[in-house]
């Protein structure tokens, strides 16, 4: 992160939880690439998604981010149209395709599980809904191997899926959805199946897949380091509704609420009950045998938030590990002593477990550091980069 | 929601990861280390170290029963092999003192089923006859109709499927009646389609189920990508799914071939007389016999009839037990 200085309060511009256009390639404040109104979504009796909106700004790359079963995947599946929706409405590349069969959406899809056609070459695993069109041959061909050399599987055109590796396969997957020639792209989990040097190395290509080819991608993940380092933004999902929208500097700094603050970050904040008050008319959070100072601290500007601050109430004070600083500090506004339980080395960075304030607490350091387990040690950190959540509503304060 | 792959369920979880042994389901592995090391763990057990008491009395046992159901097959092959005046002198288990295939012959050839006395060769042809288009058809029925029960969410396709599967628990004897009724009201009663719809309408419960459990245990992304790739109904049955099924397929055919090579009861009531399969000939030339029994002949026509079973079992080998296991299903 590049604004972890702590004088870096920053301009009014309190995006919470609106959706905005991205600052994507080809974000004009045109017509939405893909737009989905009022959604609703019921398996039977059970609704998974009801009165979802979303707009997705041409060219950009939007990453829906949330834990096993909150709706993402099913929320992908309606834009691609696999699954009846109960209401709303779909709309892409300004035309209502609610009721379109998938092949007539516009839309490429590229699968967790590759789901490539097993008795199938890899040539005709990327020709076959060219050939389902009835393309031409002449046409067929140079599309296929365009995609084969943008993807480098020029040599294994003749090979079955069961003669590639899983990133090969992955990539086939890939050229499957390129070859159809669309402007939205959707993907569901594709690199989750993949062992993690891999993943690593196809999340940079399909990166500059998106930066080269500038389509519209609707990219479905669990893990939150994809969705940071891909997304335009990030939409944060939580049982069928979308907590949180906004660019992943926007979610990683300024959550609306805990959900978000503790799915966002590895390890995650670290988080302290406490209460809200007033200490010589200036704000201060009471933690368990400590006061943390609360002038710098930027408060949410939602309307509703004035009346809510200007009360004592209980709250959730969280702190990101990597924003707690080892030592006496000249900027840290706040600064406390623990006892060392746990040191976790990582390579480049260390993790340090204390506790503090009746909880623990994690700090990343620097991977030279000496701590060993059992010192004392002294850390600090700016509450400007701290998050304040009401307990009644779990929204950011 | 992540989409979980399905995992190969019901009966057919063998058969299903067959299919994907050499597909999807080995996720970023190398084609080389699969099939071998999953079959060495797996598929066998142990090998016993001593042995002990327990071992000796389960072999026993083994070897008892083994001669329990051979003995039968050995009486009759030496039977069949016999003259009459051999039969009547010595002990049914005692050896041939020739080689003497003429009641084979005779059997194949010219023995008597009432008046006509043309052997039942007639009843075998007429077999394959009424066993080669009911299998086709009634396999083809199944897996299309597992298909559709499994990927497309059709409206009641659960009720569809559980009163496909009452009809499976059904005696099909209380339905005798009324087909023929029915069939002779249209005037396809005693023809050969007759009995080909009729087998294609009684298999089509156990084909459908296994063919709707095979794909069950196919992935969904699978049909999904097909779809997105613009696949129609029969497009992504013709192109993606049969291609995958060939280990079912080869279930399904095991398991009809057998039923409607060994079926009696509907081929003698709606085959109609000059399509009588082998099965009916075969009791009519056992039973309709004037004068002394001809046990050699009788012998020598019923493994006739046996062999066509008794070959799809030794050729196929270990499919045959994967279709028995389906076959389990039905109780």
């Amino acid at each position: 992160m590049s604004q972890t200085s702590a004088t870096s309060v920053r301009t009014a511009e309190d995006r919470e939880g609106y959706p905005q256009t991205a600052g994507a390639a080809g974000a004009q404040a045109g017509e939405p690439s893909v737009s989905v109104r009022e959604l609703d979504i019921a398996f039977g009796a059970h609704k998974v998604i009801t009165g979802l909106d979303l707009d997705i700004a041409p060219g950009e790359f939007l990453v829906l981010l949330g834990p096993s079963g909150c709706g993402k995947s099913t929320l992908l599946n309606a834009i691609a149209g696999l699954l009846d929706i109960a209401d709303g409405e779909i709309w892409i590349d300004g035309r209502n395709v609610t009721w379109a069969e998938p092949k007539d959406r516009g839309i490429g899809m590229v699968f967790q599980s590759y789901a490539l056609y097993p008795r199938m070459s890899v040539e005709r695993n990327l020709s076959f809904g060219l050939r389902i069109a009835g393309l031409p041959k002449a046409e067929i061909a140079p599309r296929v191997k365009r995609v084969a050399e943008l993807l480098q599987l020029d040599g294994l055109l003749k090979r079955r899926p069961a003669e590639l590796s899983g990133g090969q396969r992955q990539r086939v997957a890939i050229g499957r959805a390129l070859v159809r020639n669309v402007d939205v792209f959707l993907f569901d989990e594709p690199l989750s199946n993949l062992d993690a040097k891999l993943r690593n190395e196809l999340r940079v290509e399909i990166k500059k897949l998106h930066q080269r080819l500038g389509n519209t991608m609707v990219y479905v993940t669990h893990d939150q380091i994809e969705a940071m380092t891909l997304a335009d933004r990030i939409a944060v999902m939580r049982g069928g509704v979308v907590q949180q929208l906004g660019p992943p500097k926007a979610i990683y700094r300024r959550p609306v609420n805990r959900f978000v603050a503790g799915f966002i970050g590895s390890p995650s904040m670290n988080f302290f009950s406490g209460r809200l008050e007033r200490e010589a008319d200036r704000p201060v959070v009471q933690l368990d045998g400590a006061t943390v100072p609360l002038e710098r601290y930027e408060f949410s500007t939602r309307p509703a938030n004035k009346e809510a601050i200007s009360r004592k109430r209980e709250v959730t004070f969280g702190i990101r590990p990597e924003h707690i600083t080892l030592g006496d500090q000249p900027d840290a506004a706040f600064a406390a002593e623990g006892k060392v339980d746990l040191v976790e080395a990582m390579g480049a960075d260390t993790i340090v477990w204390t506790s503090f304030a009746g909880a623990p607490l994690t700090i990343r350091t620097d991977g030279e550091t000496e701590i060993r387990p059992g010192e004392t040690i002294r850390f600090g950190f700016d509450p400007a980069n701290a998050c304040l959540f009401d307990d009644k509503t779990d929204l950011r304060l | 929601m992540s989409t979980e792959t399905a995992t190969p369920r019901g009966p057919h979880a063998e058969s299903a990861r067959l299919a994907f042994d050499r597909g999807e389901r080995d996720r970023g592995e190398r084609p080389t280390s699969r099939g071998t090391t999953r079959e060495g763990t797996t598929a066998r057990g142990r090998k016993p170290k001593t042995l002990t008491i327990g071992r000796i009395g389960l072999y026993g046992f083994v070897v008892v029963a083994a001669a329990f159901f051979l003995l039968p097959a050995v009486v009759m092959v030496l039977t069949s092999l016999k003259s009459m005046p051999e039969i009547r002198d010595g002990s049914i288990f005692a050896l041939p003192q020739s080689l003497d295939l003429s009641a084979w012959a005779k059997a194949w050839s010219s023995a008597c089923t009432g008046l006509d006395c043309e052997g039942i060769r007639v009843g075998f042809w007429n077999s394959v006859i009424i066993t080669v288009p009911s299998t086709i058809a009634s396999i083809a029925a199944g897996a299309l109709l597992g298909y559709a029960l499994s990927f497309w969410r059709v409206k009641g396709a659960d009720i569809l499927f559980a009163v496909l599967l009452l009809g499976a628990f059904l005696p099909y004897q209380i339905f005798l009646y009324p087909m023929v009724r029915a069939f002779s009201m249209v005037g396809l009663y005693n023809t050969l389609s007759c009995i080909v719809i009729v087998h294609v309408i009684f298999g089509l419960p156990i084909m459908t189920l296994i063919f709707r459990n095979f794909y069950a245990g196919l992935p969904v992304e699978l049909f999904n990508a097909a779809r997105v790739d613009g696949g129609g109904f029969f497009r992504i049955f013709w192109n993606v799914m049969l291609p995958m099924s060939t280990p079912i397929l080869i279930v399904a055919a095991i398991l009809q071939i057998t039923n409607i090579w060994n079926d009696f009861i509907l081929g003698l009531v709606f085959a109609g007389r000059d399509n009588l399969p082998m099965t009916v000939q075969l009791n009519n030339v056992v039973n309709s016999t004037y004068g002394e029994r001809e046990y050699n002949l009788n012998m020598a026509a019923t493994i006739l009839t046996a062999a066509v079973p008794l070959l799809v079992y030794f050729v196929s080998g270990r499919w045959f037990v994967r279709g028995i296991a389906a076959g389990a299903v039905k109780g």
